[in-house]
C-alpha cells in the first residue's frame, strides 16, 4: 500500500541529509571569531536601524487574509478540474456550477479592487 | 515497513511537535513546531487514503494559515517577556478545558465503529490504524475507478451542490469582512 511513497521517503531523507551535511560540514570546518559586526543582524549591507520585534502594520495581515481566501477558492477548483472528464455526463452542470462559484468570488474581487485594498497607502 | 509502523512514527511526530509547540517560550518557534505537526497529520491523511486532504493540509494549513499566525504574532508584537498568565483562575480554566477534551476523547474512542471493530477484532484490517477511523475504511473502498480526488469531486459537485455554492458566499463574506476590518479608510 505504501509502495508508491518510497520515492517520497527517499526525497525526504535526501533533503534532511543534505541540510544536515551542509550545516554540519560548515560547522566542522569553520572558525568562530565573534566581532560586533559579525553578530549584527544582516540588513542588506546597511547599518541596522532598530529591533526587528516591532509591531507590523495591519496591511500585511490584509494581504495574507485575501491570499488565503483565494487560496481556498483554488482548493475547490482542483477536484473540479481533476474530475471533469470522469463526470462527463453532468459536464454542463459542472461548468455552470463553477462559473457561479467564480462569479460570486469575482464580486468580492471587484469589491476589494474598488475599495483599494490592493493599494499600499 | 508496514502501514502501522508508519502510522505510529507519524503520530509520535505529531504529538511530539505539538508538545514542543506549546512549551516554547518564543512564539515564532511555536509556529514552526505547529507546521511540523501539520505535516505529520498530512502524512496520517495519506495513510488513510485521503491524499487530497493531505495536500490541502500542507497547502492551506501549513502554508496559508500559518502565515496568518505569523502575522498575528508580529501584529501583537509579543516580545520576549510577556507577563506570566499562570494565575489561579487561568490554571483552573486550563484544567477544566483539558479535562473536558480528554473526556470527550475517551467517549469518542468508545463509540466509533472503528474502535468497536478494533476491540472485537472482527472487521477486515482490525488492529490497523485504518480500522480506528471509519472514514479511512470508506476512503479505502472509494477510490479506484474515480481516483482519490474524483471520490471527493463526485459528491461535492453533485450531492452537495448547494452547500458548495454557499461556500463561495461564505468566502465572499470573508473577503468583505477582511477589507472592512483591516482597511483604515474605505
Amino acid at each position: 500500500m505504501l509502495q508508491p511513497y518510497v520515492p517520497l521517503l527517499i526525497l525526504i531523507v535526501f533533503v534532511v541529509a543534505n541540510a544536515a551535511l551542509i550545516l554540519g560540514v560548515s560547522h566542522l570546518f569553520s572558525t568562530y571569531r565573534r566581532t560586533p559586526t559579525k553578530v549584527a543582524a544582516y540588513e542588506s549591507g546597511i547599518p541596522v536601524l532598530g529591533d526587528a520585534r516591532e509591531r507590523f502594520s495591519i496591511k500585511f495581515y490584509l494581504v495574507a487574509m485575501l491570499f488565503i481566501i483565494f487560496d481556498i477558492e483554488t482548493v475547490f477548483m482542483i477536484p473540479w478540474a481533476v474530475a471533469f472528464r470522469q463526470l462527463s455526463e453532468i459536464s454542463g452542470l459542472l461548468i455552470v456550477e463553477m462559473f457561479v462559484f467564480i462569479a460570486v468570488l469575482g464580486v468580492g474581487y471587484v469589491y476589494i479592487w474598488k475599495r483599494g485594498a490592493f493599494e499600499w497607502d | 515497513m508496514s502501514g502501522q509502523t508508519v502510522f505510529y512514527i507519524l503520530a509520535g511526530a505529531a504529538i511530539l511537535s505539538a508538545l514542543l509547540c506549546i512549551i516554547q517560550k518564543n512564539p515564532i518557534a511555536s509556529v514552526l513546531w505547529l507546521i511540523s505537526t501539520m505535516f505529520a497529520l498530512a502524512g496520517i491523511y495519506v495513510l488513510l487514503q485521503a491524499q487530497f486532504i493531505a495536500a490541502i493540509q500542507v497547502l492551506v494549513y501549513a502554508g496559508a494559515i500559518m502565515v496568518l499566525f505569523l502575522f498575528v504574532i508580529m501584529l501583537l508584537n509579543l516580545g520576549r517577556d510577556t507577563g506570566d498568565l499562570r494565575g489561579m483562575p487561568v490554571r483552573l480554566a486550563a484544567v477544566l478545558v483539558a479535562g473536558g477534551l480528554l473526556g470527550e476523547l475517551v467517549l469518542l474512542a468508545r463509540v466509533t465503529p472503528g474502535s468497536m471493530a478494533l476491540l472485537r477484532g472482527t472487521a477486515v484490517g482490525a488492529g490497523t490504524p485504518m480500522a480506528s477511523f471509519p472514514a479511512g475504511q470508506a476512503g479505502a473502498a472509494a477510490p479506484g475507478a474515480q481516483g482519490v480526488v474524483g471520490a471527493i469531486a463526485e459528491p461535492l459537485f453533485r450531492t452537495y451542490l448547494v452547500p458548495f455554492e454557499i461556500t463561495s458566499i461564505l468566502l465572499l463574506a470573508a473577503v468583505v469582512g477582511a477589507v472592512v476590518l483591516a482597511k483604515r479608510k474605505l
